[in-house]
């Protein structure tokens, strides 16, 4: 297949897509997403069915982190919505959610059923070091901003709910109530 | 764990859990382990992290660790209610307000909220790291491939899958 020319900011779209295509869309998307799903979604959406701009699709992820619930759910069901309705949302819901939810399940039974294997345990082991390590590293790239401008906002309530959390065991309610105000008092003082 | 059915206390558990998830379902993991493992005692330490680097493995969004862990602690049924607790309210914020959102693009608080938000979400995440680190380091070489990993994954580009293959491959091994 020959590559696809990169999506221009206003035309080059493609028609809106149907319940189907939607449902499809996702599907394709998401039996591929191993460890991370924004970044095919994206691909997918904006590159190969050229559904919305790349611009549409940043403000999306802004939309999708601004709101409670998994970021990758809320996109889908934004993205569908515009298209289709309440009956889009449910069909990009259930293409991104239906068929891995099934996966996950058997893969979980599978595990468990064979969990006395010392090898099969042993695996698992090894499978649980590398997703720990792999959270650890998306929490790094997010935090190369705070790098690379350093201030006492950023630096300091990432700090400070890190340590709340990892190392004092605070409850989430407790930190969020307590942290989410003064950061967002902050970043009001800085944007002034 | 009780003998009481745990179908409402999934529900509740992974409702306010959603409301809570602002940065994503990575970063109210420690608050899932606290509840499960902790408050619950629906699983070991142990357990918790390796069905969520089973979650990680197989294809598809990582909050689908919601619906293993509902599988594990009540069958088809838990799956189910932790499923539809999980995404059901927030979906449905969602669809409301992405018709609106658009409208409210220069608005102020809008980049007050999300400049708030980020190195709140960027903290979690890292303490979500730590905790499953310490489910997973059974050793000392475990503990070290967990930070092999995570610097590998943040100084290069290549696919998470591949860490994840040579651990398990590692593992079967009985290397680490």
């Amino acid at each position: 297949m020959p590559p696809l020319p990169p999506p221009s900011p206003d035309d080059g779209l493609r028609p809106p897509p149907g319940l189907v295509e939607l449902f499809v869309g996702f599907l394709s998307v998401t039996v591929i997403a191993f460890g991370g799903v924004l970044p095919i979604v994206r691909r997918a959406v904006v590159e190969r069915y050229r559904w919305i701009t790349p611009d549409e699709f940043t403000e999306l992820v802004g939309l999708a982190q601004f709101l409670p619930g998994p970021n990758i759910i809320n996109l889908t069901i934004v993205l569908g919505g515009r298209f289709r309705g309440p009956a889009g949302a449910v069909s990009a819901f259930l293409g991104l959610t239906l068929v891995p939810a099934v996966g996950v399940v058997i893969a979980g039974v599978v595990f468990n059923h064979y969990a006395d294997v010392a090898a099969v345990a042993d695996m698992l082991a090894g499978l649980a070091a590398g997703a720990a390590g792999l959270v650890i590293a998306m929490s790094g790239r997010m935090a190369e901003p705070l790098w690379r401008y350093p201030s006492f906002h950023g630096a300091g309530i990432a700090i400070a709910a890190f340590a709340a959390i990892a190392l004092f065991g605070f409850s989430l309610p407790m930190v969020m109530l307590v942290l989410a105000p003064v950061s967002m008092g902050l970043a009001w003082w800085k944007l002034r | 764990m009780s003998d009481t059915n745990p179908l409402g206390a999934l529900a509740l558990q992974f409702l306010s859990l959603s409301l809570l998830a602002v940065g994503g379902a990575n970063a109210v993991l420690p608050e899932m382990h606290r509840q499960v493992v902790e408050v619950a005692g629906w699983m070991t330490d142990a357990q918790f992290s390796q069905t969520y680097a089973i979650a990680q493995a197989a294809p598809g969004p990582n909050m689908l660790v919601v619906t293993l862990i509902g599988w594990n602690v009540a069958g088809f049924w838990g799956a189910l209610v932790a499923t539809v607790a999980m995404c059901g309210p927030t979906c449905l914020l969602a669809y409301y307000v992405g018709g609106i959102w658009d409208k409210f693009r220069e608005a102020k608080w809008r980049r007050v909220i999300q400049t708030g938000l980020v190195p709140l979400t960027i903290g979690l995440i890292a303490a979500s790291g730590i905790l499953l680190a310490e489910g997973a380091a059974r050793t000392w070489s475990t503990a070290a491939f967990t930070i092999a990993t995570a610097v590998i994954l943040m100084v290069t580009r290549i696919s998470p899958i591949w860490m994840l293959a040579i651990g398990a491959g590692l593992g079967i091994a009985g290397l680490i």
